[in-house]
């Protein structure tokens, strides 16, 4: 499996502030990659530095086999970026700035144009100045769709969507994977993430915490168990088994959290007690990731 | 219930949240507003302080100026002079240029609290808040009248401590009240009336330019010609006739005043008229597909409405300057005079062709505005990110920079020849020799294009390399225009004068033409063009 994004020891400063502190990131090629953080975490950053928009200080990055900053014109035929805010001209309809923009990349493809007006329920005939957020967000997203291209860059595309618009956009985005694309996605709505990506990367304070697929962030993680038993169990004797934690014990419900290696034992001790209702939830994204977030903040702290 | 009582009463009004909105704006404004006053006021002063030093005594001044005075290209930029007492030569620049200043000040206060914050959805915050529907106008209107009133007082305040007449200063004092409050006026109803901040700049800047013309035209027109009425139609005009050291008609401050309340009121009354974010006349639907396929045709196409506009101007200022010219020679009859203008103008040939020399410069200095408009939107562009939507496509940034830059000749080219044609064509035909006229003037102009650029490189090195800095283009050119106006008269050293490229400049048509300097100023233009496009290549975007 090649690789479309390769992310070595990124970094960069803004004066006094790091917005990059060490940044790998790795996608492969044909994936959609979450790339999730908080606001300031440095995801803006990273894309813009992909898209040879700002020079990175130190540290490598290489984007379908070129240097982002050297080889603008030949890596920007290949691909296609929507940002989350979409500044429009005022006095250009959407129409016209889906053209010039897909022009610019090498040319109109007017039946998937045609179709992404359709599906996006754009109206390409308003002045940029009268687009709503959500419609400003749609001509870009119909701009980067219209021409033939490897590579999404999205940075918090979905951002002013309705929901019916964002499940569009998950269609889409899923369509172009299977025609062969990679997607890079930057996001901190985890279920779009959750829904759409093949492998995430968290990263925090400009750098690299965690990547991996869902399975593997997850294995790292918790696993929470809530179980209802004939027979009363003791919060102390849970508590010693490897694995446990957090054991809450009401009469007959026990709620605790264990580890995906030790999920075995605990089930085995919990049979013992009559099981009469079940249920063991893997974590959400949304708790890897806050989870992520405490721990590496009591780190750092 | 008392709680509902005081959340209903705002809406009848609408005012409420209006003095929180004037602190805010006069905080935004607290460099602005005060230094341009200052700057105003110290303008007229230093002028004033000058000329009392360069003519001691009063007969040496009538004698040296009065003539020169009467020239209508002079007339047609600074107005008639009131009077020929010292203190009236020693503001004839100043009242006029200062009340355009002044104006340009005013319409600055007021877009930028009232359309600015509009467009940029700032309001949205603000307007959710406890915040009338009319307190933004009202706050933007009062911060604009107060600057003005602010700018008089200094002004009159400073002329009277220089030594210039009491009465006359006050008199200077109302002709810029009459002006500035016009624009406070026009700036509101044109912040209404259209939808963006650039249209909001084309109609209060538009109103000012075409007043300036109407009192050009009016002002130069002959003394029973009923062209002179044209200057009653303009607050510029009415500015000039005040008469400041002169008639000291302070009566006038009765129509200045007049404007100023029909116009807020107009203002405030077209707001109850619309919708938050848009303007009075409608937006319209546009075309579904768009035809540009390179960056240099959106570059183009996003200048269209400033180059038609600039096109008609510089068609309109042929025009006059082409029909003013056939009554120079009337005005300036006698050899002396004629002997003292070639001697003010070098080796320049006819009085005509001074004439035409000193408006030419003066155009070119506009087209530099134009160029340097057109350079600085790259700027706009990449605050907005709209910059970020094409550089993320396979176009370059220097072939991006070279779009704008290349716009930038090509138009301040091309409305200085406009300008050029038109005045040689209205000229010729006056004097029976329209080949001849045209091609002087467009050799003229062409000539004067080489300072253009030099204003041009300025701007887009400092959009390069210092990209926060871009807007000193602007001062830059301002100084240029104060060197080559006022270097003499306050004696400034030959160093400084000649730091703005413009004074280098042959004075053509008629004077002798010489290819170093231009030579020099192209080779200028270049590498400091250069270095601003090579500076962008490295820098970070955004």
């Amino acid at each position: 499996m090649t690789s479309a994004i390769q992310v070595h020891d990124l970094r960069k400063t803004f004066g006094r502030t790091v917005a990059l502190d060490g940044l790998d990131l790795d996608v492969a090629s044909g994936e959609i990659h979450g790339f999730l953080g908080p606001n300031g975490a440095g995801k803006s950053t990273t894309i813009r530095i992909l898209l040879g928009l700002l020079r990175a200080d130190s540290g490598s990055a290489t984007l379908l086999g070129g240097d982002p900053w050297r080889d603008v014109e030949s890596l920007h035929r290949r691909l296609a970026y929507v940002p989350g805010d979409v500044a429009l001209w005022p006095n250009l309809t959407g129409g016209e700035v889906i053209d010039v923009l897909a022009r610019l990349r090498g040319g109109v493809d007017e039946r998937r144009r045609a179709s992404m007006i359709e599906r996006f329920d754009l109206d390409p005939t308003k002045k940029g100045r009268s687009y709503s957020k959500g419609n400003r967000q749609k001509v870009a997203l119909v701009a980067a769709l219209s021409s033939d291209v490897e590579l999404l860059l999205l940075d918090e595309p979905t951002s002013g969507l309705d929901p019916l618009m964002e499940a569009v956009f998950r269609e889409v985005v899923r369509e172009f994977r299977k025609a062969g694309g990679t997607v890079l996605l930057s996001s901190h709505i985890l279920s779009e993430v959750e829904q759409l990506c093949d492998r995430v990367s968290i990263i925090r304070e400009g750098r690299n915490v965690e990547s991996g697929t869902l399975t593997q962030l997850r294995h790292l993680s918790r696993t929470t168990v809530r179980a209802t038993l004939g027979d009363p169990v003791d919060a102390a004797q849970l508590s010693t088994l490897p694995g446990v934690a957090d054991v809450v014990v009401t009469g007959e419900h026990v709620t605790c959290t264990v580890g995906s290696d030790d999920l075995g034992r605990l089930l085995e001790v919990l049979g013992a007690h009559r099981i009469t209702a079940l249920t063991s939830a893997p974590p959400t994204l949304e708790e890897l990731f806050m989870e992520q977030y405490r721990t590496t903040s009591a780190a750092t702290s | 219930m008392t709680a509902v009582a005081e959340l209903a009463r705002p809406t009848v009004t609408g005012l409420t949240g209006t003095t929180s909105l004037l602190r805010l704006a006069a905080r935004r404004d607290r460099v602005l507003v005060p230094v341009s006053a200052l700057g105003l006021a110290g303008f007229v002063a230093m002028s004033a302080q000058a000329t009392f030093a360069l003519f001691p005594d009063l007969r040496s001044a009538q004698a040296s100026m009065a003539p020169t005075l009467a020239n209508p290209a002079l007339v047609a930029m600074y107005g008639p002079i009131s009077s020929l007492g010292i203190d009236s030569i020693a503001t004839f620049k100043s009242v006029l240029l200062g009340g355009v200043f002044l104006a340009l000040l005013a319409y600055v206060v007021v877009r930028r609290h009232t359309r600015t914050e509009e467009e940029s959805g700032r309001f949205e915050l603000l307007g959710a808040g406890v915040v009338g529907r009319r307190a933004a106008l009202t706050a933007a209107v009062l911060l604009g009248t107060l600057a003005v009133l602010l700018t008089v007082v200094l002004t009159v305040a400073l002329s009277i401590a220089v030594g210039l007449d009491a009465a006359g200063s006050i008199a200077l004092g109302v002709s810029w009240l009459v002006i500035g409050l016009s624009w406070v006026g026009v700036t509101a109803v044109a912040a209404q009336l259209t939808s963006s901040t650039r249209g909001t700049a084309a109609w209060s800047l538009g109103a000012l330019a075409i007043a300036f013309l109407l009192r050009a035209v009016g002002d130069t027109a002959a003394g029973d010609s009923p062209g002179r009425f044209l200057s009653w139609l303009s607050p510029l005009g009415w500015g000039v006739k005040v008469s400041p050291f002169g008639d000291n008609r302070y009566w006038l401050v009765v129509l200045g005043l007049a404007l100023y309340s029909v116009l807020v009121a107009l203002a405030f009354s077209l707001l109850e008229r619309r919708d938050l974010g848009s303007g009075v006349l409608p937006s319209r639907a546009g075309r579904d597909r768009g035809t540009m396929g390179t960056a240099g045709a959106l570059t183009r196409r996003l200048a269209r409405g400033t180059l038609v506009g600039w096109g008609v101007a510089y068609v309109v200022l042929g025009l006059a300057l082409g029909s003013i010219a056939g009554s120079v020679e009337t005005f300036v009859g006698s050899p002396e005079v004629a002997d003292m203008l070639r001697a003010m103008g070098g080796d320049a040939g006819s009085i005509t062709d001074i004439y035409f020399a000193t408006e030419l410069h003066f155009a070119a200095v506009g087209a530099s505005a134009l160029a340097i408009a057109l350079v600085t939107r790259m700027h706009t562009e990449e605050t907005t990110t709209r910059a970020e939507a094409v550089l993320a496509t396979p176009v370059r940034r220097a072939r991006w920079a070279l779009g704008h830059v290349g716009l930038a000749v090509l138009a301040s080219a091309g409305v200085v020849l406009v300008g050029a044609v038109v005045a040689g064509l209205v000229h010729g035909a006056d004097a029976g020799d329209v080949g001849g006229a045209v091609g002087r003037l467009v050799g003229a102009a062409l000539s004067t294009l080489p300072a253009v650029w030099v204003a041009l490189a300025a701007a887009m090195l400092l959009y390069g390399a210092l990209p926060r800095l871009t807007g000193l283009a602007w001062a830059a050119l301002i100084v240029f225009l104060l060197l080559g106006e006022f270097g003499d008269l306050l004696d400034l050293p030959e160093w400084l004068v000649d730091l703005s490229p413009f004074a280098h400049l042959p004075a053509l048509p008629g004077g002798a033409f010489e290819w170093t300097p231009l030579v020099a100023l192209t080779v200028v233009a270049a590498v400091v063009g250069g270095a601003g496009i090579a500076a962008l290549r490295r820098r970070d975007i955004g």
